[in-house]
């Protein structure tokens, strides 16, 4: 009977990990068809996609071509800035907008958590023009600031939405112990309550950076100056209406890939740490 | 000087009134309880003393001073959570210290006070470990010591017993009493536990719907509940409620025992009997008939279910040896002197006229 049951457990086990790793080959693919790629010469590319770069074909021809033409460098210092930064100022006011509408009673709480809400629902896209005329009379156009605002905008709902239901599980006592010590709201939202909710933010901060790392949009709209450029706009200008350069497209989206995986590497640690730490309390 | 004084609080939610007019006179040195059911306003009482929820009407005075409109870190209070709430990133040190440090103390000061602490309440092995590493009452010695450092006027308890286990539950509440007498300090204490309440209470506050039902001293408590609610929530097991009829002194019960009682009660009224008040003695005997249909054995006395010939189910205290028999019928005698009476439409006890039945001795010296 309990040998039935273990194998039982076993055969479900075996059939949610075939599904599980069928999922993730099916996801890493096409990443993983870049990176390949971007190391092997045009020729082979179009010839045999499918093949790994082996001793004869391995090129770093790509790589050269990306580093002396495109000013990469500079567009990542950009990309990495816009990315930052937004992420900084979502967290940041996303924070204080959730602690102050899971803490406070006043008048249109409810109305302004369905209001953020509703920005998680429409996207951000459908007030381009808008975006775009508002930006150009405030001088903002083409501009680093401009996509970080638009950013922060776009992330905030959802990071309000995720940490306000993170912050209503806070114990109620914490708080009002720290009240009773004197510590100001803000110290009790950034000395307290932000650690405990610290797994929230590492989500939020997953979740939120890669769209903005990757997004084409609002760059190519609000700053396609070359002063401004960003990674994967950078990447697009080896694409032509007539040539492409593959190898350096490959090669600069492979280098794009970089940095998001050191942040995620970074921010997952913190997330483990953060479930952890919930855990030992 | 640690006087708390109330005037007149009352707290509403739109239209739900949560709070109805509080008056209270807390001396100082005095340690009182406020019990009741829960959702009975307790907590948010001592929440308006705290400062942490605003009163709709009324004053709060600490110490002869008006405090309504100082924040909780102003008045001269220090306040225990029922989930400890100790600062989980901070050692105890940490958290013994942080109010302290917050207010701009010398650190001398400090040190001297949580010296104070440490040693009032043991706490010196664990001074350098965070909250997690401490057991359910070791963190609430923390949080007493906590509300110790701060020199408080008031000290305030939310439930501070709820999260421990029942054995551990008996040695704090056995601290908390001694800490009283050593600090001569203010408290007040908040439970939904009558055990609490009696054992710690110079004078209990008894709450239930947002309104002050009894104010007093325990044994005032028992032996003098001013309605039924306090009746059958002050002891334990409650108090029995017996309905009956009054007539010209003559009070009939459950349909079949006539007592006499007090002339004042008239017309349909509600009997309180303790469960020690009663005496068990074979069927046939002048009292209230009934049988016997469960018997609880607890070692050093037995609590028995007696059906009476109205349905009504009595708790009676008896012998852990009585050697009654389920199913048995009883009669059940009133010991003298063990009768309540109220009113059985707004459950106010019926006042005893001049030629009530004298109290016990006892109840008069307490």
């Amino acid at each position: 009977m309990t040998q039935t049951i273990a194998r039982r457990f076993q055969i479900s086990t075996l059939a949610a990990h075939l599904v599980l790793i069928g999922f993730t080959l099916l996801a890493l693919a096409p990443t993983l068809l870049v990176v390949m790629n971007s190391f092997k010469p045009r020729k082979e590319i179009f010839g045999a996609p499918l093949a790994l770069p082996s001793f004869e074909t391995i090129t770093l021809i790509g790589y050269d071509t990306v580093l002396k033409r495109g000013d990469i460098l500079h567009y990542f210092q950009n990309s990495l800035i816009v990315t930052v930064c937004a992420l900084f100022f979502i967290i940041l006011f996303g924070a204080m907008a959730a602690f102050a509408l899971s803490e406070y009673r006043f008048p249109g709480n409810r109305l302004i958590g369905l209001f953020l809400v509703m920005g998680i629902m429409v996207p951000i896209r459908l007030g381009t023009v808008g975006i775009l005329k508002m930006m150009v009379s405030l001088g903002l156009a083409n501009t680093l600031f401009a996509l970080i605002l638009v950013y922060t905008a776009q992330g905030l709902p959802m990071a309000v939405f995720v940490m306000s239901e993170f912050m209503r599980q806070v114990s109620d006592d914490l708080k009002n112990a720290a009240r009773v010590d004197g510590l100001s709201e803000y110290t009790i939202l950034f000395r307290l309550v932000l650690p405990v909710v610290r797994p929230a933010i590492a989500t939020i901060a997953v979740f939120t950076m890669v769209p903005i790392w990757n997004d084409l949009w609002f760059p190519l709209v609000l700053a396609p100056g070359e002063s401004t450029r960003t990674m994967t706009l950078g990447a697009q200008s080896f694409i032509g209406q007539f040539i492409t350069d593959w190898n350096a497209v490959l090669a600069a989206l492979t280098l794009a890939i970089v940095p998001m995986l050191i942040l995620y590497l970074m921010f997952s640690r913190q997330l483990i740490r953060g479930i952890t730490a919930g855990a030992v309390k | 000087m640690g006087k708390l004084v109330l005037e007149g609080i009352s707290k509403r939610f739109g239209a739900v009134e949560v709070l109805k007019t509080v008056d209270l006179d807390v001396a100082d040195g005095e340690f009182i309880v406020i019990v009741g059911p829960s959702g009975c306003g307790k907590s948010t009482l001592l929440r308006i003393i705290a400062g942490l929820s605003d009163q709709s009407t009324g004053t709060v005075l600490i110490g002869g001073q008006d405090v309504s409109s100082l924040p909780p870190s102003k008045r001269g209070i220090a306040m225990v959570f029922q989930s400890y709430a100790l600062y989980p990133h901070l050692t105890v040190e940490g958290n013994l210290t942080l109010g302290l440090k917050q207010a701009r103390t010398a650190a001398s000061l400090i040190a001297e006070r949580v010296a104070e602490a440490v040693r009032i309440l043991a706490l010196e092995p664990f001074l350098k470990r965070r909250p997690g590493e401490l057991s359910g009452g070791q963190r609430q010695r923390v949080a007493i010591g906590r509300a110790i450092v701060r020199h408080p006027e008031v000290f305030l308890f939310d439930e501070p017993l709820s999260n421990l286990d029942a054995a551990l539950r008996n040695q704090v509440r056995a601290e908390i009493a001694d800490l009283h007498r050593r600090l001569g300090a203010t408290m007040v204490y908040v439970t939904h536990d009558q055990v609490e309440a009696m054992t710690l209470a110079d004078r209990i506050i008894v709450m239930n719907g947002g309104i002050v039902q009894q104010i007093g001293t325990p044994s005032d408590l028992y032996r003098r509940p001013a309605n039924a609610f306090v009746a059958t929530f002050i002891g334990s097991p409650g108090m029995n409620m017996v309905p009956g009829v009054a007539a010209g002194g003559v009070l009939t019960l459950a349909g079949s025992g006539r007592l006499p009682c007090t002339a004042a009660a008239n017309g349909a009224v509600t009997a309180g009997i303790r469960p020690n008040g009663f005496e068990v003695l074979p069927a046939g005997n002048d009292g209230l008939a009934g049988t016997l249909i469960g018997s609880e054995y607890l070692g050093a006395e037995s609590f028995l279910r007696v059906r009476l010939t109205d349905g009504t189910v009595v708790t009676v205290h008896e012998h852990p040896d009585h050697g009654w028999l389920i199913d048995q019928p009883v009669t059940l005698r009133l010991r003298p002197c063990n009768l309540h009476l109220f009113d059985a439409e707004s459950g106010l006890r019926i006042a005893e006229g001049p030629d009530a039945a004298p109290q016990p001795v006892a109840a008069r010296v307490a």
